[in-house]
């Protein structure tokens, strides 16, 4: 097993973003997961999770996700409107003597009706958004948990905050991030020791880079780079990591080898074992 | 006036690459970018803003220290995890978590927080030498990416029916989630582009189960479809079994990169194979009613 990865005496929890969709973040997460000791990987990209295709996991748990949403209890409403009132989603509609409308799927569950209820006539109820699975990896070295949001359902970022609440303190903590830099992308970083950007060289690698950097920032998390597809596109990212003083952590080519186990669903550090080394090596550069 | 979103479940599928292209071969439509958190349509289409309105998306909590009592039942109250006490500087907002639902505010009892209204991005009218263009700009490390999409969609109704447009051609952003279905409300085909990956494969299944949810008809491209032929007949295959077309399959070239340094849609570019094969798609997809 190995003893976890530790930054002053503590866990290192390490998340892998983007901006741009498809630059290589989950195969960055499984393979440096692959390439380190007491690993646990959190899938937080809970809208289309695949750091399982590459993991293979025997799932051990299935827990259900909720959100609470408003119930009303007609024994004590008066239809005061106050809880529409207060509601910033306009997820409660009161119709005077009749009944109080609920949408759940405007609803945040922030509680705040139930707050301002002067007859103490709203309660809350769990209503599902996800799945939570956990597991581990088909040679069982990495523990695994991911979410897995409902169809059809907007409320990412709970679900994101419950998968991240399973978090092994004894272990380096992967976190596989969404990408984009909206609220799911902020819940899914935040509290991370470090963050990787995964980057394509490209105009449209580099225009997304820039935003996901400038969150970062905002957000005070230190920061390096990974070029994936290295040898594609132009010298901009390159240039601009320079410019912005940005440490390349690791350049991963454009190789039709890589490209072909990625597509088949295997880690390329299983069949190409030198770059264990190199993903491993990784974690020098961010301890600095 | 018909709608088409392309959308895709996993990112860096091909999204923009095909819009891009649609918008050069397409007439008389109105060019959407509803990827509002990392918008890259524009790389390819360069437009020229002609209106940039504000959008206030979520309200934020703002904490008078001078009034806080340091309780900490604004702390206790907070579902988002938006509020936390620092030994040098005591309780504060964090903006970047914070959904605005007053909660906070209702429960202080020195009434140091309020609810102010915040500028999260920009929603933009412009032109480009292929039509108009709606497009817009979430602030960094903001919410409401779900709202703006709508703004843009109301935006882009606007602009169609003053130019009498016949099609908005809408490039969508990668997942499931709340951008993603505001992007997908009301349109009258989705247009999935996957690739022939593990990954693709498991992501195309989610995004269809969100198209038949919400009852919206789907076809379906496969891009660098050779990088792995048995996992695209996989794909055409689960197609087959679902009644869902696949309208195209584009082979991979590096022109399509290329296109995008040059900062042009591929169909402009250059000819070749990748154009041809978006060109025959765009045939099929205009045929849809």
């Amino acid at each position: 097993m190995g003893r976890a990865m530790q930054q002053n005496g503590e866990q290192m929890i390490i998340a892998v973003a983007s901006g741009k969709g498809g630059t290589g973040k989950t195969t960055v997460a499984v393979n440096l997961a692959l390439s380190l000791p007491n690993v646990q990987v959190l899938d937080c990209d809970v809208e289309e999770p695949n750091s399982h295709i590459f993991l293979n996991p025997v799932i051990e748990e299935i827990k259900p996700a909720y959100t609470l949403v408003p119930r009303v209890n007609y024994d004590f409403c008066d239809y005061c409107g106050k809880c529409a009132a207060a509601c910033e989603y306009n997820a409660l509609v009161v119709v005077p003597q009749k009944e109080v409308m609920v949408f759940p799927e405007l609803c945040h569950g922030c509680g705040l009706c139930s707050l301002v209820c002067p007859q103490d006539a709203i309660s809350e109820e769990p209503r599902e958004i996800g799945v939570i699975k956990t597991g581990k990896s088909g040679d069982g070295n990495i523990d695994l948990v991911y979410g897995v949001l409902n169809i059809g359902e907007i409320m990412a970022t709970p679900l994101i905050d419950q998968v991240k609440a399973d978090i092994d303190p004894e272990k380096t903590v992967i976190i596989d991030v969404s990408p984009g830099t909206a609220c799911p992308v902020i819940a899914a970083v935040q509290g991370s020791d470090y963050c990787i950007l995964v980057t394509e060289p490209t105009p449209f690698g580099l225009y997304d880079l820039r935003l996901a950097v400038e969150v970062l920032r905002v957000l005070k998390i230190p920061f390096g780079m990974v070029i994936n597809r290295a040898g594609i596109g132009d010298r901009k990212v390159y240039e601009y990591c320079e410019k912005e003083g940005i440490t390349i952590l690791l350049e991963i080519p454009h190789d039709t080898r890589i490209a072909r186990y990625y597509s088949e669903g295997v880690p390329f550090v299983k069949v190409m074992p030198e770059w264990k080394e190199r993903f491993a090596g990784i974690i020098d550069k961010v301890l600095l | 006036m018909k709608q088409i979103t392309v959308i895709s479940g996993k990112g860096g599928t091909g999204k923009t690459t095909l819009v891009g292209s649609f918008a050069a071969l397409a007439e008389n439509k109105v060019i959407v970018d509803c990827d509002v958190d990392a918008p890259d349509l524009h790389l390819l289409v360069h437009p020229e803003i002609i209106n940039k309105e504000e959008f206030k998306g979520v309200k934020v909590a703002v904490m008078d220290k001078t009034l806080c009592s340091e309780c900490g039942t604004c702390e206790e109250t907070c579902r988002f995890n938006a509020i936390a006490s620092t030994e040098e500087s005591g309780y504060a907002v964090n903006p970047a978590r914070c959904e605005g639902c007053g909660a906070c505010v209702f429960t202080c009892p020195q009434e140091a927080v309020t609810l102010k209204e915040r500028v999260s991005g920009y929603a933009f009218i412009s032109k480009t030498n292929y039509g108009p263009m709606v497009h817009a700009q979430l602030n960094i490390a903001e919410e409401a990416s779900g709202k703006l999409v709508t703004v843009v969609r109301n935006n882009a109704q606007q602009v169609a029916e003053k130019e009498g447009c016949e099609l908005i051609l809408i490039d969508g952003s990668p997942g499931i989630g709340c951008p993603v279905i505001a992007s997908l409300t009301g349109v009258d085909l989705a247009l999935i582009v996957t690739e022939p990956t593990m990954s693709g494969l498991h992501d195309l299944e989610r995004i269809m189960d969100v198209t038949r949810h919400f009852g919206i008809a789907s076809a379906v491209c496969i891009n660098k479809y050779d990088i792995n032929e048995e996992n695209s007949e996989r794909i055409t295959e689960f197609c087959r079994q679902r009644g869902i077309q696949v309208v195209g399959k584009i082979p991979y070239d590096s022109v399509v990169t290329e296109a995008m340094v040059a900062g042009k849609p591929v169909v402009e570019f250059s000819g070749g194979v990748v154009s041809d094969a978006i060109k025959d798609m765009w045939g099929r997809i205009n045929q849809y009613e």
